[in-house]
């Protein structure tokens, strides 16, 4: 078995990530990589309600994810990651060369982003952070649920890096 | 505000909204609105949607939207939605909030009709009914 999923989405657990992907592709751990999650005892309890008994949840730091990525990749269960935010996947491909596909799932408006999709909004840094995970010849893709359209990167992004948008 | 039939009949004007029904895409509208059309109490519940939202502005919505009304009850769709992680970090901050999660329409149902009970007696209560409502059938 493998990783099955690298998901960016700054809800972490919910009821896409543990029903909509979790079923379909048979997941039975998912990683929550998240350094503030992860010295949280509270935030843990917190997202360990989150998933069914028969799904283990491990949480841990870019670091620690890093270190036991090959235990992860090694498992006999199918696996997902879950990252908070572009610049949390970034540290953790950096550290793990051989993750190929990323899988942007929802990163929600905030003051200082763009709507891109309907469940992704980007800031000029972070769709520079996307256009680097991207250069680094790993497949970025959008897809909120495993039955809409996947968006790819070029797509997601469209052709106008930002700094010269603004030109 | 009353349980009594008799009073019920005689007060046309709408009740303050009691709970919250929040969760996926449209869940609480279409939830609301059966409780609309099966009890004519619709008005007993707010909903709230957590489409297109994050984490925070989910917890932020259901905050501000239970203060301004005053309600102390949440019921949300799955266990591990972000709806109801968010009702669940309100609690951590304000532990007397009651929240009931897997809610169904039986669940609203039985809720609408015990407002002069306790919140955390009347959720309870809803819960064991909501449970009950699960079966299938067939297939024998």
């Amino acid at each position: 078995m493998a990783v099955a999923l690298y998901r960016i989405d700054d809800r972490l657990i919910h009821g896409q990530v543990v029903v909509g992907w979790g079923q379909p592709l048979d997941i039975g751990f998912i990683v929550l990589v998240d350094d503030n999650v992860a010295c949280c005892d509270w935030e843990q309890d917190l997202y360990r309600m989150g998933v069914p008994p028969e799904m283990e949840i491990i949480f841990a730091t870019v670091e620690a994810a890093v270190r036991e990525h090959a235990m992860y990749a090694a498992d006999s269960r199918q696996g997902l990651v879950v990252v908070p935010d572009i610049a949390t996947m970034r540290r953790f491909v950096e550290g793990v060369p051989s993750i190929r596909e990323v899988n942007v799932g929802g990163i929600h408006h905030r003051a200082d982003r763009v709507q891109k999709l309907r469940y992704v909004f980007l800031s000029p840094d972070e769709e520079r952070e996307l256009r680097r995970l991207a250069e680094r010849g790993v497949r970025v893709t959008a897809q909120d649920v495993p039955a809409a359209r996947v968006v790819p990167v070029t797509e997601l992004l469209g052709a106008t890096p930002p700094e010269a948008r603004s030109a | 505000m009353t349980s009594s039939g008799s009073e019920r009949d005689t007060e046309n004007a709408p009740s303050a909204p009691r709970a919250i029904v929040a969760g996926h895409g449209g869940f609480p509208e279409g939830l609301v609105s059966a409780v609309m059309q099966i009890s004519g109490c619709g008005e007993v519940f707010l909903a709230v949607s957590n489409s297109g939202l994050s984490g925070a502005d989910i917890e932020e919505q259901l905050k501000s939207r239970a203060a301004s009304a005053g309600i102390r009850v949440f019921f949300t769709d799955l266990p591990g939605g972000s709806s109801t992680l968010a009702v669940r970090r309100l609690m951590r901050t304000d532990p007397g909030l009651v929240l009931v999660t897997g809610a169904n329409l039986a669940t609203l149902l039985e809720f609408v009709f015990q407002a002069d009970s306790d919140p955390r007696e009347a959720a309870r209560r809803s819960a064991e009914k909501g449970r009950a409502a699960l079966a299938a059938f067939g297939g024998e």
